[in-house]
């Protein structure tokens, strides 16, 4: 008999998105999230496009659903590390890192207060530190800290003294963890297209040209700047910023699809900026503005901002000028053949979608060339869902997650029952 | 059931540190006569566990945890569905906000005690309401590519559904065209069409039900149990259904709208047009075509929105010219090119088949006549200069789409309610919901008879990270009614929305909200005895889940509710009730709270807060550390929408100094999930304005302020102004009597 349990690798919106909606129809859902918190890449974010509204928010309705609901059993720290069978009668092996933080953590922050070690704040993109032990963010679920041990000073035990709960395991292992499933849904995500990989853009030479998402964490009133969007070099509000639109994507070189998203994004992070500097000018160098359907109003709103212009052509070129870390962008006219240059204070490249789908099994499920899951999860009974399966913004990518629990449940019914 | 309390402190995390343990057991054990009271190091540990499970064992089903917020170690403190538990958050709400061992700490956590306890003492656990042989079967309005789809993927997992479509045959606009966009890797290659096949899968499908030739002649119940009246073959079919997928499509942008870009002209033709062409082999002799992209939309006079498929379109048709003319010559007039995602290989595909693109304002070009033929001019904005194409056997408007949601009449208040609405001005409710008559549903609904539109007539849901939060309950909009998309879009769009009906049946069958509360069983009972028929309930409910009978008795669809309280909220005679949330138990978690008198100079100040984001807000502001005026005392509401106003009322009558209201923000970007929950609430707040004014209190003893999840580091500013406003106001007169 068919195993009806579905398996859902990633917990960002997609992956909560697909378990919630399956285990909410009335299935076993288990949930692997690599990361020690659920979430995902929404949990970094400051506003969603177009209504400007925190993406906690609609994380704490989820989390409230999946704390209600029995029928989901969820792994932080985890990662699938083989799945082998077929539709309806899968083996799955889970390796469940240590988080080196036993579930007694009350996260009473005890343990923050004495570790003498730091690390880079991944969650932040390295915009700033954290102590080696940790939460997350503030907003973690489960609000439980963890620990890197890889920045630990040797023989450092002051953590586990200070815990008053024995919660802290220095020693703690991998585990692995079995399970029996009828389907699979990878909703691994995607990553920033790695932006260094654009040299001529100087991304990781030049300090001020920065990367759409660390805008993102800039812009957040809990992030490392506290919400001051200022530049790496020296801390200064800019004045001129420079958005470069598909940094990486459409283009032959790098990406050749579209990310969906980036345009969007940029337009959002224009109102956080104008929001905060009423003299900022912006200029946008982009190759199409794709603002879809009702999106096409806040691409409306922002063009009429007349501190905003927009330019069609591909930026060429960045370069930096020592002395005042100023940006210089050259981009092609493409009829008058001659090259435009404008200096600004900040570059903010728009890079886009890269699925961070990893060890999909070759037999098992179809991933295109550009490393998305694509094979129909009814059929095969792997798939994917959100943005491992195609590049797309969250509310596409919640219904694309509800349309791949729909078919998970025809994977495991058998197609009728 | 008996109840048999017990209490449990954690003095673990600081609280034991900062709080008069003692004195706190000593509210459980004199004021509320509870002799299990028990303390403990660290309650969410294994032990501490063990100890409430024990009691659990010895009789104990009524469980107060006095430590951390139940947002936390909710998993731990869950003992089964016949255990009452009620958490008081003594760790984020008091100890960690204010100094430890202080006087007015420890009075603030006896009354978190005390707020807890009484509603501990009245809360009972709530029984599902079960209908009796609900229906699982999935009625599918629409017989287009998201309608078949939404049938066939509902189908596929097991479930009957009933498909209706208008028409004499299923499929829609995509029955009626050429081929289809690509669909599938590489993206590059037109899919033919499908519709057929499709057709063809629904026929061979036992579990399908197809009525083609009819519409909806009303449907009336809720989720489980609609009945469904099927106009068709000149009778009525009924069908009792369980949930809708409303999937009714678009229709083109009206090309007469377009003779500004030269529509009546003779060859300047529509999308529709095209698709006819090419099927009638018609395409064979246009050597030369111009494509005029956004014709209607992306326009403030026509479409202000994009209609999302016309360029893929536009391009899917560059090659059916290509396919019928090799020789064939291509331009297309465009703003934008918005082939997103994997189309953009499909944008590359077409541009080498030597398609021209010129980057235009769209409106801006003109379409002359040019001998016999035609000709396009306009700004080529990449070169700089005015070009003219002409020598055009064709001109092609991309003329985009409006939902079939849009068009029919606006439902307008009858004459009486209109006069009682006027009458009642003063009370100026909250916007009624745009409900258009468009004849697709024929819902026998009291608050109008199809989805409410929102913007630009789309029945759409408002939520980025909720798609399918539909306004009425079990109807799921899917689809181009919804909102514009291209053809990948509308099928995933389909098979959500199906997977979101069949998760409404068996929430129905098991007697359990659907979202955002998915899962609670508990639901509001009228007491219809005290019932005045002011109809403030039918009025308020978001979701259209209460209708009137003809004495405008309340008639509640128990399938239908979301169980938000906002009747209960709205209700003068509180006859409405939860058996786990009532207007007595949060009147009586305030009335707990201990007013000091006068001369303590200890004012006390209430808010009542939004349980989906000002309480994890405030939650965070405890993690955080940050420190607010031990003056106040928070009581969560499931929404702002269920706030009652006999609350504030009371509260204000037994000295309390102020009422704060912690609520979603309102207005077009709202964040309420139950839609008009903290509009309401503020809008409730004015009334009570008005009145505390005629007893001689300050109408500014009573604030509303709209707060997001993200606000936590705002709030201990927003309470430290009302505290120095209540300074201002000196003590609640009230106070003593």
């Amino acid at each position: 008999m068919a195993n009806k349990s579905i398996l859902v690798i990633g917990g960002g919106i997609s992956g909560l998105t697909t378990a919630l909606e399956a285990a909410e129809v009335g299935y076993e859902v288990y949930l692997v999230e690599k990361n020690p918190y659920l979430g995902g890449r929404v949990a970094q974010m400051h506003h969603y496009f177009p209504k400007l509204c925190p993406p906690n928010c609609g994380l704490e309705i989820n989390f409230k659903r999946l704390r209600g609901n029995p029928r989901i059993k969820f792994f932080t720290c985890a990662e699938v590390e083989q799945i082998s069978g077929q539709k309806g009668d899968f083996d799955v092996t889970v390796k469940v890192n240590p988080r080196y933080v036993k579930p007694e953590c009350t996260a009473c922050g005890e343990c923050v207060a004495v570790c003498p070690a730091e690390r880079a704040n991944t969650f932040n993109y390295g915009l700033d530190n954290t102590k080696a032990v940790y939460l997350p963010h503030p907003f973690a679920f489960p609000l439980k800290y963890v620990i890197d041990r890889d920045a630990c000073a040797d023989g450092c035990r002051k953590c586990v003294e200070a815990c008053k709960y024995n919660a802290i395991d220095l020693d703690m292992e991998v585990e692995t963890v079995h399970l029996k499933v009828g389907a699979i849904v990878y909703a691994t995500g995607w990553q920033p297209y790695d932006a260094t990989k654009i040299s001529y853009y100087g991304f990781g030479r030049h300090k001020n040209v920065i990367t759409n998402v660390m805008l993102e964490r800039l812009a957040v009133p809990n992030g490392p700047t506290g919400g001051r969007i200022v530049r790496p070099s020296d801390g200064k509000e800019p004045e001129t910023i420079a958005f470069v639109q598909c940094a990486g994507s459409r283009d032959e070189n790098h990406q050749p699809y579209c990310s969906q998203v980036c345009c969007l994004a940029s337009l959002k992070h224009i109102t956080y900026i104008r929001e905060n500097n009423p003299n900022a000018k912006i200029y946008v160098f982009y190759i199409d503005i794709r603002a879809l359907g009702k999106y096409e109003d806040f691409y409306t709103k922002v063009a009429n901002d007349e501190n905003v212009i927009f330019i069609k052509g591909k930026v060429g070129e960045i370069t930096e000028d020592p002395a005042t870390g100023d940006l210089t962008l050259e981009t092609e006219d493409q009829g008058a053949g001659q090259v435009v240059q404008q200096t600004v204070n900040l570059v903010v490249l728009a890079t886009g979608m890269a699925p961070s789908v990893t060890a999909v099994p070759a037999e098992l499920a179809v991933v295109d060339a550009g490393g998305f899951v694509i094979s129909d999860i009814a059929q095969t009974g792997i798939g994917g869902a959100g943005c491992a399966h195609k590049p797309m913004e969250v509310s596409a990518s919640v219904r694309d997650a509800t349309a791949a629990a729909l078919k998970a449940v025809q994977a495991v019914v058998g197609g009728g029952k | 059931m008996t109840k048999k309390q017990a209490v449990y402190f954690c003095t673990g995390c600081g609280l034991g540190e900062a709080l008069d343990i003692p004195a706190l057991v000593k509210v459980a054990k004199s004021e509320f006569k509870i002799q299990d009271v028990k303390e403990h190091p660290f309650l969410c540990g294994p032990e501490g566990v063990a100890l409430i499970k024990k009691d659990i064992e010895a009789g104990v089903n009524t469980v107060s945890i006095a430590a951390c917020s139940e947002r936390v170690c909710y998993d731990v403190f869950n003992f089964g569905p016949s255990i009452i538990v009620e958490r008081i958050p003594l760790r984020e709400r008091v100890a960690w906000v204010q100094e430890p061992g202080d006087e007015d700490t420890n009075m603030m956590a006896e009354d978190y005690v005390r707020m807890g306890l009484s509603r501990a003492k009245v809360t009972e656990l709530p029984e599902p309401f079960l209908v009796e042989n609900p229906s699982k079967t999935i009625l599918v309005v629409g017989g287009g590519l998201a309608g078949m789809t939404a049938a066939l993927e509902a189908a596929k997992a097991g479930y009957d559904v009933v498909l209706v479509e208008k028409e004499a045959q299923l499929g829609g606009w995509a029955g009626k065209v050429y081929k289809l966009p690509p669909l599938v890797e590489p993206f590059t290659d037109l899919a033919e069409n499908n519709i057929p096949a499709l057709a063809k899968a629904i026929e061979d499908n036992p579990r399908i039900k197809v009525y083609t030739g009819a519409t909806m002649e009303s449907i009336a119940g809720g989720p489980g149990v609609f009945n469904a009246k099927i106009k068709h073959g000149g009778g009525t079919a009924e069908e009792k259904v369980g949930a809708i997928v409303l999937a009714t499509g678009a229709r083109p942008y009206d090309p007469k709208k377009l003779t500004y870009l030269g529509y009546g002209k003779t060859n300047v033709v529509t999308h529709a047009e095209v698709e006819e062409m090419a099927k009638n082999g018609k395409l064979k002799e246009v050597k030369r075509v111009a494509f005029i992209q956004c014709a209607g939309s992306r326009d403030p006079e026509h479409l202000p929105y994009c209609s999302a498929a016309c360029c893929v379109e536009t391009l899917k048709q560059a090659v059916y010219l290509k396919e019928f003319n090799p020789d064939a010559q291509v331009y297309i007039f465009y703003k934008d090119i918005r082939a997103t995602g994997k189309y953009e290989y499909f944008y590359k595909a077409v541009q080498q088949t030597g398609a021209v693109f010129i980057k235009t304002e769209i409106p801006g070009v003109q379409v002359l006549e040019d001998g016999g033929k035609l000709a396009v001019a306009g700004k080529d904005i990449i070169l700089g200069e005015d070009v003219t194409i002409g020598d055009l056997d064709l001109v092609v408007l991309a003329n985009g789409m409006q939902t079939n949601a849009a068009f029919g009449e606006e439902v307008v208040l009858e004459d009486a309610e209109a006069e009682a609405a006027a009458a009642k001005e003063e009370e100026a409710a909250v916007k009624l919901d745009q409900i258009i008559k468009s004849n697709m549903l024929n819902l026998v609904y009291r608050q109008g008879p199809e989805m409410p539109a929102l913007k630009y007539g789309f029945p759409d849901s408002h939520f980025i990270c909720f798609p399918y939060e539909t306004r009425r309950t079990g109807i799921y909009a899917a689809g181009v009614v919804r909102a514009t998309m291209q053809v990948p879009a509308a099928i995933e769009d389909a098979t959500g929305a199906a997977l979101k009906a069949i998760q409404c049946v068996e929430a129905v069958a098991r007697g359990e909200a659907v979202h955002p509360r998915s899962g609670d069983i508990s639901y509001p009972e009228f007491n219809m005895n005290r019932c005045t028929q002011c109809k403030r309930c039918t009025e308020e409910c978001p979701f259209g889940a209460i209708n009137e009978d003809e004495k405008a008795n309340p008639l509640p669809e128990r399938t239908r509710c979301r169980r938000c309280g906002t009747c209960m909220g709205a209700c003068p005679e509180r006859i409405i009730s939860f058996k786990n949330y009532s207007v007595p138990m949060i009147g009586g978690m305030a009335k707990s709270i201990e007013v000091p008198e006068e001369e303590e100079e200890k004012p006390r100040i209430l808010i009542f807060a939004c349980e989906n984001d000002a309480i994890p807000a405030l939650d965070m502001a405890g993690i955080g550390r940050m420190k607010y005026s031990a003056w106040v005392r928070v009581i969560p509401l499931r929404c702002l929408g269920s706030l009652n106003l006999v609350w504030i009322s009371d509260a204000m009558s037994s000295g309390i100094d102020g009422v704060m209201l912690l609520g979603c923000r309102h207005g077009e970007d709202y964040q309420c999930h139950f839609i008009k929950g903290s509009e309401l609430a503020e809008i409730r707040l004015s009334k009570v304005s008005e009145t505390l004014d005629r007893l001689g209190l300050e109408s500014e003893r009573c604030r509303f302020h709209q707060v997001s999840i993200m606000d936590y580091y705002r709030i201990p500013k927003l309470i430290e102004d009302f505290v120095a406003k209540i300074d201002e106001l000196g003590p609640n007169p009230m106070k003593g009597f």
